[in-house]
């Protein structure tokens, strides 16, 4: 449904975009991550026609951004960053005023807006000027325009930002509903939303896209990733971390905290976990450890972000 | 779907204007200030003449700063608020946005314009005036507010100050207004020569307003407010355009 082909925007001699390709097909939900100023917007802002790119091909839909640009916008439901709303409208004044703008008239217009008031939850505000209104609702009130006309394609520069944690948790799931059968593409830099609404996540730095792939693929980047955490009273830290490097499949261990006895033993691949797992019980069995804890790890998601993001003289302070 | 979207695009600017108190403020203002110039610094009763003269000649002035304040917020406030990104990844076309704004805004003028409507009775009431020449002043005023419109709107897309487009807008006009006012002129024609006054006359718009108010209809003065109004929402779309482009 979108196809973004060597996206490069340059403001000045600043690069914000720099060869960008991606495509998002229907029934999938594209999660864009990357730190602030990272491009994730001036991306979103190319692929809904507001600004045009310094070079490279844009298709939605089948139709040109640049050559064709109303049939292109007419697929795509946008919500902006910030959310923004003319504050001196009513909240339904400025839902029929977008619903218009998309074609609607008489009783589809009406079927529309009553439609998205519901899903959106805005029944109580519906005659309110938005400028009284609270951010959370400012804030579904743009969401409720960008899904108005039931858009094949839904473009959201950070949807959750500045709502409450059962808001956030009410837009992820609608995200996630509607992502069954629409092209979605958001923003965050939250980053448990990408395991909550994401099917793929795109991670974008300095204007260039420096991984691609599923949650989960990306989490096994993680070099903790099927890693797995053991603590035993009555033995010093030191004497665990020996014990548990003699492992076939260990790769390296980690002491997490002395007293109580914390180490983290790391496989060489995550596949290898579930033997690590059974070695490590083995061993605990053998030498007659008391062990209070045992856990496993997936791969910590902001742990490959920072490792794929930070600047390579901050990684190095860190390590 | 092209320009069926202007309607709902004039619809809600125009609304915008009387959802707050300002614009009728702002109608009361206009109202009071024809008066005054009218009648107590045109003399209107003093002349002892059956025409709206005293009423039109002041128009050019007080538009000055009348209608920047009006148009100063059309874009400006877009940018400001951020919904010039709603706006324009809409399926409509730029110009469709442009043109919109600015006739809900000329609308709000000419309504200004009709509420002077007494004066017209007044005047009839009194004498008996030659309503052919009333009627082409209206005409050649509801042009000048539509040019000096156009100018700050195209102001009004440079930035997201208000204040400054006001300003902007108001330097342009002043300019546009006194490169024909008499005063100048005649300073102008001591050491320029009488071809070169006579072209930056004709740039003014008080050259082409005046014959308005003398009755004359002619299509070279509806040519020049046309142009300049077709010349500044031009720009103004070159400048939107240009704000994308980053």
């Amino acid at each position: 449904m979108i196809k973004v082909e060597n996206l490069v925007k340059n403001f000045g001699p600043k690069i914000a975009v720099n060869d960008v390709s991606f495509s998002v097909e229907r029934g999938e939900v594209l999660g864009f991550l990357g730190p602030n100023g990272a491009g994730k917007s001036t991306t979103m802002r190319m692929v809904t026609g507001f600004i045009p790119p310094t070079s490279g091909r844009i298709s939605v839909g089948g139709h040109d951004m640049l050559e064709n640009p109303i049939p292109a916008k007419r697929l795509i439901g946008y919500l902006p960053e910030n959310a923004p709303s003319y504050a001196d409208m009513s909240v339904q004044g400025f839902l029929g005023f977008v619903a218009e703008l998309r074609g609607m008239t008489g009783d589809a217009k009406k079927k529309a807006i009553s439609q998205v008031v519901e899903m959106c939850m805005l029944e109580n505000v519906l005659h309110q000027t938005i400028d009284t209104l609270s951010k959370g609702y400012r804030h579904r009130t743009c969401l409720a325009q960008s899904i108005i006309h039931d858009p094949d394609i839904l473009i959201m520069d950070e949807p959750t930002d500045g709502l409450d944690p059962n808001q956030k948790h009410e837009v992820r799931n609608l995200i996630k509903r509607m992502g069954a059968n629409k092209a979605i593409i958001f923003s965050t830099h939250i980053l448990e939303e990408v395991d909550a609404a994401c099917s793929r996540v795109i991670i974008i730095d300095r204007g260039k896209i420096v991984a691609n792939g599923t949650p989960d693929e990306l989490r096994r980047r993680s070099h903790r990733a099927g890693a797995v955490s053991v603590v035993v009273s009555a033995v010093s830290a030191a004497q665990l971390s020996e014990k548990l490097g003699t492992i076939a499949c260990v790769s390296g261990v980690e002491t997490l905290s002395e007293s109580p006895a914390v180490v983290r033993a790391l496989p060489k691949s995550p596949d290898q976990k579930p033997e690590l797992v059974r070695a490590v019980m083995e061993m605990v069995a053998q030498e007659q450890w008391k062990i209070e804890d045992l856990r496993t790890e997936e791969g910590h998601f902001d742990e490959v972000f920072r490792s794929i993001t930070l600047p390579d003289t901050m990684k190095e302070g860190r390590a | 779907m092209s320009a069926a979207i202007l309607p709902t695009l004039v619809k809600r600017e125009l609304a915008g204007y009387f959802v707050s108190p300002v614009a009728y403020v702002f109608l009361v203002i206009f109202l009071l200030l024809t008066g005054f110039f009218t009648f107590t610094i045109g003399n209107f009763f003093e002349r002892g003449e059956a025409s709206l003269v005293s009423f039109f000649t002041w128009h050019p002035w007080l538009y000055l700063f009348l209608v920047p304040a009006v148009g100063m917020r059309l874009w400006s406030e877009e940018r400001r608020l951020g919904t010039i990104e709603l706006l324009l990844t809409m399926p409509i076309a730029t110009w469709h946005a442009i043109v919109g704004k600015f006739l809900a805004s000329w609308i709000f003028l000419g309504l200004a314009l009709a509420l002077t409507f007494p004066i017209v009775i007044t005047v009839n009431w009194l004498g008996d005036p030659d309503n052919g020449v009333i009627a082409s002043g209206y005409v050649g005023s509801v042009l000048l507010a539509g040019t000096y419109l156009a100018v700050a709107c195209m102001t009004s897309a440079m930035t997201r100050n208000q204040v400054i487009s006001f300003i902007l807008s108001v330097l342009i006009l002043l300019f546009l207004i006194l490169c024909g006012y008499s005063p100048v002129t005649d300073l102008l024609s001591r050491w320029a020569s009488p071809t070169f006054v006579q072209i930056v006359a004709s740039f003014s718009v008080m050259t082409h307003f005046e014959s308005f108010q003398r009755g004359i209809l002619d299509l070279r003065d509806l040519m020049f407010f046309g142009s300049v109004i077709g010349f500044a929402l031009f720009t103004t779309g070159v400048i939107i355009r240009g704000l994308r482009a980053g």
